[in-house]
C-alpha cells in the first residue's frame, strides 16, 4: 500500500489498471458474499452426504473439487464453509470496529485520565500476540461460535481503538471543533457529528484490513482444531480435516486454502486500490 | 540532550514493565477465572464432592483470585512454574528442552530472513515504480494475505510431494549429519522465512521510500546523483532507524507463525507444547507458555521502540 501516493503522481498512468484490479477484487468479494448468503440453495450435494466411494478423490465432472476424507463433496463443503468464515469474521469485525472506534473517539475528545488509562490498558492487550490470545481464551471458554466471535472482537478492538484515536486526535485540534465546544455541544454530538464524518474514509479502509486479519486468525485457529467445531466447518477447519490428504496432493486440501487466499487477497487489493489512499500501517 | 534520550528509554522500559503486569493479569484471569472448575476437571466425572473439596483445598483453589495471582507471579519470579496437570511433571522440565528447539527455529529463520528481506526491500525502494518493484510489492501483499498454514501446505506439496526433496514431517531426534539437519529444518524455516520476510520487505521499503521523499534527496537527484548513490549514500543512513525498527517488529510475527508451523510440521517446540496443552486444558502449562510468548513479543516491540528513539538524530 505504498505506490501512488508515495510517488506523488495520483495514478494517472496506472489509473485504469488500478481500477481494473480493484474492480476484480470487489467482484470476487461480492461473489463470496452471494455464496455465503445463498449457499444452501446452490450446493450441488448435501454437506454431510457421502457421494464418492473413494476418499480424497480427484477433481471430476461430477465432483468439481474432488472429495474429502470421508468421500463428501468438497465443493459443496467450501460453499457452505463460506457462511462460517464470512459470517463469524464479519460479526467479529463489526463488533471490534464499532467498540474500538467509539472508544477511540471518546478518548480523543474527552482526553485526561480516561484517555490515558484506556490507552494504557488497550495497548497492553495489544501486546499479546493475537494467535496466542486466541489459544488462551479458547482454552478457557471453549470454542462455540459466539465465544469465537467474542474472542476475535476483543483481540482486534485495541487496534481499531488505536487507529481511530490517532485520527480523531488530529481532527480534535481543528477550529470547527473548538467552535463546537464553545457553542456548548456535548460529547455525543461532538463525536457523532463533528469527528466521525471526518475520519470515516480511513476508518472504513481500516475495517477492511482488520477483516482480513480476523479471517486469517479464525482460519488459523480452526486449522489448529480450536476454531469452528464439527459438524460445522469453516475453510480453516476444512484444511485441517483433510490434511491427511496432503501427501497425495489431494484437491481437498488445496481448494479450501485457495478460497481463503482469494478472499483475503481480494480485500487487501481492493483497499490498496481505493481512490483515497490511507497511510501504510504495519500489520499486526 | 543525552539525558533526554535516557529518560525516554527508561520511560519506555517502565511502560513495558507495566504492560507485562497487565498482560500477566490477563493471561492468569483468562485461564484461571473463566468457567470450568479445575479440581472437577482433574478428578473427572466420577469424583465425589468430598474429593473435589479436598483437592481444591490442597491446590489453594478456595483462596481469593488475587492471592492466587500473586502467588503465581511470585512463583514465576523464583523459577517455579507449577506442575503440569496432565502428567504431574514440573512445567519447567517440560519446557526447557522445547524452548531451545523453538529458539533454534526462530534464530535460523531470523538469520536467513533479515538479510534477504533487507536486500529486497531496499532494492525495491531503489527502483521504485519499476516492474521489479511492483512484482515484489504484489508478491508481499499476496504472502501477507494468506494464512501461514497455506504457505506451509504449499511448501509440503511442492518439495515433499511433487519434487520429493524433503520429508513432510520434521523430527529432531534423528539428526546424524548436516544433511539430516538441513532436511529437517528446511521446510519449517522456509515457511517462517516467507511470512517474516514479506512483512519486513514491506516495512523496509516504506521506510526507504519515505526518506526518498525528503528535500535533500531531491537535491541530490537534481545534482545528478545516480539512483544507487541516491539510495545508498543519501537516503539509507537516515532510514536506518526505521529499518531496524521494522526488523524488530517483523520478527514479532515469528511468534504467531511458529505456532502454526510447529503444529503442521510436528516440530517439538514450545508452541506445539502449548497447542497440545490447550487441547488437554493443562492450565499451568498454558499459562507458562503464554507468558514466554508474551515476554518475547513485548521484548521485541520494546526494542523496536527504543531503537526508534535512539536512531532519531534530533534527540542525540
Amino acid at each position: 500500500m505504498t505506490d501512488s501516493t508515495a510517488t506523488g503522481r495520483p495514478g494517472m498512468r496506472l489509473g485504469y489498471r488500478f481500477n481494473l484490479v480493484g474492480m476484480t477484487a470487489l467482484g470476487i468479494i461480492l461473489l463470496w458474499a452471494c455464496v455465503a448468503l445463498f449457499a444452501p440453495q446452490i450446493i450441488p450435494h448435501s454437506v454431510g452426504e457421502i457421494v464418492d466411494s473413494d476418499y480424497f478423490g480427484p477433481m471430476s465432472r461430477e465432483l468439481w473439487f474432488g472429495s474429502d476424507y470421508l468421500g463428501r463433496d468438497i465443493f459443496s463443503r467450501i460453499l457452505m464453509g463460506a457462511r462460517y468464515t464470512l459470517g463469524i469474521s464479519l460479526a467479529a469485525v463489526t463488533i471490534a470496529c464499532f467498540s474500538g472506534i467509539a472508544l477511540g473517539m471518546t478518548a480523543a475528545v474527552a482526553g485526561g485520565w480516561f484517555d490515558s488509562t484506556l490507552s494504557r490498558f488497550l495497548d497492553a492487550l495489544n501486546s499479546i500476540p493475537s494467535k496466542l490470545f486466541g489459544l488462551v481464551v479458547v482454552a478457557a471458554v471453549g470454542s462455540s461460535i459466539p465465544a469465537l466471535i467474542g474472542t476475535l472482537s476483543v483481540i482486534y478492538t485495541p487496534g481499531a481503538y488505536r487507529f481511530a484515536r490517532a485520527l480523531a486526535v488530529n481532527v480534535n485540534t481543528m477550529d470547527f471543533i473548538v467552535v463546537a465546544r464553545i457553542r456548548g455541544e456535548r460529547l455525543p454530538y461532538l463525536i457523532a457529528s463533528e469527528i466521525l464524518p471526518n475520519i470515516l474514509g480511513p476508518v472504513l479502509a481500516d475495517l477492511g484490513l482488520r477483516f482480513v486479519f480476523i479471517v486469517l486468525l479464525l482460519s488459523g485457529l480452526s486449522f489448529l482444531g480450536l476454531g469452528v467445531q464439527p459438524p460445522y466447518a469453516d475453510w480453516g477447519a476444512l484444511v485441517r480435516e483433510n490434511i491427511a490428504g496432503l501427501p497425495f496432493g489431494a484437491p481437498a486440501v488445496i481448494f479450501p486454502s485457495l478460497a481463503i487466499a482469494s478472499l483475503t487477497i481480494s480485500v487487501n487489493l481492493l483497499i490498496d486500490n481505493l481512490p483515497r489512499r490511507i497511510r501504510d500501517r504495519s500489520a499486526e | 540532550m543525552k539525558k533526554q534520550v535516557s529518560l525516554l528509554v527508561v520511560r519506555r522500559l517502565l511502560i513495558a514493565l507495566i504492560t507485562l503486569v497487565i498482560v500477566s493479569f490477563a493471561v492468569f484471569f483468562a485461564t484461571a477465572l473463566l468457567p470450568g472448575d479445575t479440581a472437577t476437571i482433574l478428578l473427572g466425572q466420577s469424583a465425589t464432592p468430598e474429593a473435589v473439596e479436598g483437592l481444591r483445598k490442597a491446590m489453594h483453589l478456595n483462596d481469593p483470585a488475587i492471592i492466587r495471582f500473586l502467588r503465581w507471579i511470585a512463583g514465576l519470579f523464583q523459577g517455579d512454574f507449577g506442575k503440569s496437570y496432565a502428567n504431574n511433571v514440573p512445567v519447567a522440565n517440560l519446557i526447557s528442552g522445547r524452548f531451545v528447539n523453538t529458539m533454534k527455529l526462530a534464530g535460523l529463520t531470523a538469520a536467513i530472513a533479515v538479510p534477504f528481506a533487507l536486500t529486497l526491500g531496499i532494492t525495491a525502494a531503489m527502483w521504485r515504480g519499476t516492474l521489479y518493484d511492483r512484482t515484489v510489492t504484489i508478491a508481499t501483499i499476496g504472502i501477507i494475505s494468506v494464512p501461514e498454514f497455506m504457505i506451509a501446505t504449499l511448501a509440503v506439496l511442492l518439495f515433499a510431494v511433487y519434487l520429493k526433496w524433503l520429508p513432510a514431517l520434521s523430527l529432531t531426534n534423528e539428526v546424524k549429519s548436516l544433511h539430516d539437519l538441513l532436511r529437517i529444518y528446511a521446510m519449517p524455516v522456509m515457511t517462517l522465512t516467507f511470512g517474516v520476510s514479506a512483512q519486513m520487505i514491506r516495512m523496509t521499503r516504506a521506510a526507504v521510500v519515505e526518506t526518498l521523499n525528503t528535500p535533500y534527496v531531491e537535491m541530490a537527484l537534481l545534482k545528478g546523483a545516480s539512483r544507487p548513490r541516491l539510495v545508498l549514500r543519501h537516503a539509507l543512513p537516515n532510514a536506518l532507524g526505521p529499518i531496524v525498527n521494522a526488523v524488530a517488529l517483523s520478527l514479532s510475527y515469528l511468534l504467531g507463525g511458529v505456532i502454526i508451523v510447529e503444529t503442521i510440521f510436528n516440530y517439538p517446540g514450545v508452541a506445539k507444547l502449548m497447542v497440545d496443552a490447550v487441547s488437554t486444558r493443562d492450565l499451568p502449562l498454558i499459562q507458562t507458555c503464554a507468558m514466554i510468548f508474551c515476554l518475547g513479543y513485548l521484548a521485541l516491540i520494546t526494542a523496536a521502540d527504543i531503537i526508534a528513539v535512539l536512531s532519531n538524530p534530533r534527540l542525540r
